[in-house]
Formats: structure tokens, sequence, C-alpha cells
């Protein structure tokens, strides 16, 4: 069995996925499977794919079934891919697969912190107000950034003894870091 | 409201200085809010969006803080009236080529503004002078909190508060201060001041935001992650951040007094011959040399009652506000005339730097 998309090598990757209730298979030879990233499942989508294969009347068929679309507004998983955004607030449970690792990439975090409106009540009142008096000591990523940027400022100012200090600083920190 | 009102009063964090405002201009908070039930205006019909309008603007027009506003449809503005609110940071580049369905709403004062269908139903905005994010930020909180009372916001417990782009999910908050880095362009260090933010989660951009030039050595940082921090972290994060670049600032400076004055004193000097003598000045050209005569007013050199009419001058000269005073489309061939008049006009009381703080070793003042 030949590879799906270049057809010229031996498939040696068989990637199945359901899509809308229908079971989709693709073959593939190990070059092509690298090269669509299906070894990497979050950035993997079978529909995507299926879009970028050559033979036009598949590719369309593929695009109008397996396409997710959103059940409120109609926007698509392709939509998103060409313009970076959604179509409504929903579309944030529809298209939830891969998302995480989009988000962690993006804001290097998937959970939300900060102010909860008054009229979402599942939340204890205490976390409704984001904005206690006292100051929180920053945290030790923070700490570190800072210190890496005083860092690289001291060397070009050339206060060298400066810099050996931070490097110290950075170094102590990254350690404890790495402890906890 | 009216619009010829807006435009005579220039806004309010150019008359009153705040904290740090000799290296800070302004701190800005932008929230990004969106209602359940309709899709982004991005992707929205005209008829989805002009629902959301009508919905948003009745309780825009009602808060406390909003009395005697400045309230218009995009549509009803003209190509010059949009590029004065731009010009002004009221609205964005992208808010300005928005048609029907898309509004405005700001305060008397101009410190706070609200675009109604940018890319999110919402996106509201406190802008203070100086450096102060946190009370920029409390002012605004107020008025979400206001709204969310009318509105239905579409918000997640695991994304939080759900925006048209996934970069602006969970607080939906931008925090931006706008500085003036002259110190650091002269002495080159900008370039890597810029790479260590941006190590660091911050973006650094020119004058009117994503993809602008530098101009009048401007520069706007900001966070870019608002998802897993909240509000308070990330303004705290920036305002060290920002300390921190003031101090490297002063130091470049400092530097530049002590290693090469006479260049300092060029430049300076320079700026001044070219704003009280040319008749023909383009605005890059214009907002470069007023940089330096801010830069002579924090040194010491020019009159400290320079540093409204300078500030003022930014926003006046630049091409939309040239053609609202002049009362007519101008070719920018005729802004160029037009700008370099109302520098002359302005600066007419300014009197030559005075260098003889670091001229004192020569010995050759008067005294």
């Amino acid at each position: 069995m030949n590879c799906d998309v270049c057809q010229n090598e031996k498939a040696s990757v068989f990637f199945s996925q359901v899509v809308d209730g229908n079971l989709q298979k693709v073959n593939l030879c190990k070059s092509c499977a690298d090269e669509k990233g299906v070894t990497d499942p979050t950035g993997f989508a079978l529909a995507d794919m299926l879009e970028g294969m050559g033979e036009e009347t598949a590719t369309e068929t593929a695009v109008a079934t397996d396409d997710l679309t959103c059940p409120s507004c109609g926007f698509s998983q392709t939509d998103f891919k060409k313009t970076g955004r959604f179509g409504c607030a929903d579309c944030y449970h529809v298209f939830d697969e891969g998302l995480d690792g989009l988000l962690e990439a993006m804001h290097k975090h998937t959970q939300h912190t900060g102010k909860v409106p008054s009229t979402f009540p599942d939340l204890p009142a205490a976390q409704v107000n984001p904005l206690p008096e006292e100051p929180m000591a920053p945290s030790p990523l923070d700490k570190l950034s800072e210190l890496k940027l005083s860092l690289s400022k001291s060397v070009e100012d050339e206060d060298y003894e400066e810099a050996a200090r931070l490097r110290d600083q950075i170094s102590q920190l990254e350690s404890q870091m790495g402890d906890s | 409201m009216r619009f010829s009102t807006l435009l005579k009063k220039p806004a309010e964090w150019m008359r009153s200085p705040g904290p740090q405002s000799d290296i800070v201009m302004t701190s800005r908070i932008r929230l990004a809010r969106n209602l359940v039930g309709h899709p982004f205006p991005g992707w929205a019909r005209k008829e989805d969006r002009a629902v959301v309008m009508e919905e948003i603007r009745p309780s825009l027009e009602n808060l406390s803080e909003m009395k005697d506003s400045f309230s218009e449809e995009m549509t009803k503005l003209t190509a010059l009236e949009k590029q004065v609110l731009v010009e002004r940071h009221l609205i964005s580049r992208e808010h300005a080529a928005k048609g029907p369905g898309c509004g405005t709403v700001m305060n008397r004062s101009q410190t706070i503004s609200v675009m109604v269908n940018e890319e999110d139903h919402l996106r509201m905005q406190a802008i203070r002078p100086g450096l102060q994010l946190m009370s920029a930020y409390r002012s605004l909180d107020q008025i979400d909190s206001a709204l969310e009372q009318e509105l239905p916001y579409a918000f997640d417990h695991q994304y939080g508060y759900l925006t048209a782009c996934p970069t602006n999910l969970g607080t939906g908050m931008r925090a931006s201060a706008m500085l003036h880095l002259p110190g650091l362009v002269l002495s080159e260090q900008i370039n890597q001041t810029i790479q260590g933010a941006n190590k660091i989660g911050l973006a650094v951009r020119g004058l009117y935001g994503e993809g602008t030039e530098a101009l009048a050595n401007l520069f706007q940082i900001s966070n870019q992650n608002t998802l897993g921090t909240d509000e308070k972290e990330i303004i705290e994060h920036l305002d060290r951040v920002i300390n921190q670049m003031i101090e490297n600032e002063k130091n470049a400076r400092m530097k530049i007094l002590e290693d090469k004055p006479t260049m300092m004193q060029d430049q300076i000097g320079r700026a001044y011959a070219v704003l009280k003598y040319a008749h023909i000045i383009t605005s890059k050209e214009a907002l470069n040399y007023l940089s330096m005569i801010r830069l002579g007013c924090d040194l010491g050199f020019v009159p400290e009652e320079e540093r409204e009419t300078i500030t003022v001058l930014l926003t006046e000269i630049q091409p939309a506000h040239l053609q609202i005073s002049a009362k007519r489309k101008l070719s920018p061939e005729e802004r160029d005339i037009l700008r370099a008049d109302i520098i002359r006009t302005s600066l007419n009381g300014l009197t030559p730097p005075d260098f003889s703080t670091i001229l004192t070793e020569r010995d050759d003042d008067d005294e």
C-alpha cells in the first residue's frame, strides 16, 4: 500500500480518526507523516490534512462532511486555521480538542485565575474580587525574568560587578526552582 | 457631547502630569468583553452587529462615568473624524475602518473610551497620565462590574472571558504604558531592551500599536499573556519592568551627558533650531525633534513650562488634526507647511536651550 499523500513511498503510518461519527483513515509514509505532524496528536486534525490533499472532488466532500462546525454560529475549524479567531463564545467548546495545547503555548497556562463576573456565582465571594489590598510577592518565575533583564542591561553597561552578582542570584533562584 | 466639543478639549492626560511622567507618557488598560448568544463581530452579519450595538449602547450611556458622553456609530463619522480619534488613541486603527453596527462611546475628559464591535463586542479603555496602571484598572473595573449586571457576558470558569482571539482569553486585559526612551535610542540599547522585554512575555510596539513605527522615541510596552495570571499580577509585573526600564533610561541619559555631552547638546540644539525656524516639516521629522525638546525639559536645558506645549503638539501636528484645524482636506505638502506654522507659533516664546549646567568645565558661559 502506498502513501495517500505522495503516492510514491510505501505507507508505514496508519491513522484513523472519528470525525462527526464517521471513521476516516489515512495511510502515510514516514516522511509525509512527519511533515503533516501526525506524530504530534495535539496539532493534528485529519480534516485539515484531507483538505490539503490533491484529489479535488475527494477533498471537497471531505471538507464538507469532516470540517468540524460550530452549531451556534456556523464557524468551522478551517475558518479558525485561516483567521486565528473564533466565531462565537460557543466555539471554545466545539473546538476544545487541542485548544489547551494552543493556549499553553500562547499563555503558558490554561486555567483562568483573574476576575470572575459576579453573575457567575459558582466561585466563593473571595475570588470575585481580584484586587486584595496587600501586594503579593512576585512569583519566582517573574523574579527570574527580571533578574535576567537586569543582567543583560548590566553587561551592556559594562557593570561586570553587578552582572556577576545578578548571575549568582539567577543560578541560585534557578536551582531553587529546580528543587521544588 | 458633540464631536466639535470633543475636539476643542485636549485629552485630560495631556494637561495634568502623572507619576513618573517625565518618562512615562500614559498608562492604559484595555478590557475585552463579549456577550453570550451573539457571534463575535468579525464573524457576525451586519444585522447581528446592529442587535449587539442596540443592546450595549444604552447600558454604556447610562453609566454615571459616561454622563454627557460622546457616543456615535462609526458610519456617522467622517474618515477625518475617525482618524482624529485614532491619533488621540481613543479608537484603534482597525476600528476606524469599521462600518455598520460599530460604534464608539467616550466620556468628556477622554479618560474612558469604549469601542463597540471592534474585534470583540466590547473593548473598553482607560487612559491616565504617567505611570498609574493600577488606578486606570480600578476605574475601568468599576465600569466593567456595572456593565456585567446588565449585559450577559460570555465567561467560562476555565477560559475566563471568552474573546474572539484566543490571545486575549482569561482576563481579556491588555495593560500598556507609553514610554519616552530617547536615552536608550541614542545609546543604541533600545533593541536589546525590546528583546529583553519580549523574552519575559511583554510586547513592545510603536506609537500606534501593532506594526507601527516607533516615532518620537515613544514605545508602548504591554503584557502578552492574559490567561492564568490575574489582573493584579499582570499589572505588578508590568510595573516592575517599567520601573526597571525607567532606571535604564535615566542611566543611559546620564551616561551620554558624561561621555558625549556635545552630542546631547547638538541633538537638542538642532531640534530647537529646526522646530523654531522650519517652514516645511514632515510628521516624522517633527515628532523626532519634539522628542528631543522633551528630553531637554527632563534634563533642565529647556524650561519645564514647555512640557505641556510639547505634549499637546505631539497630537496636534498629526495629519487628521491638522486638517480639522484647517477645516479642509490638505495635500501632504500643504500639511507639512501648516505643521511647521503651528509649531513655530506654539514655540514662539521658547528660549534657546540653556546648557550651562554641563558647560562648567569650559567656563565660557555668562554668570
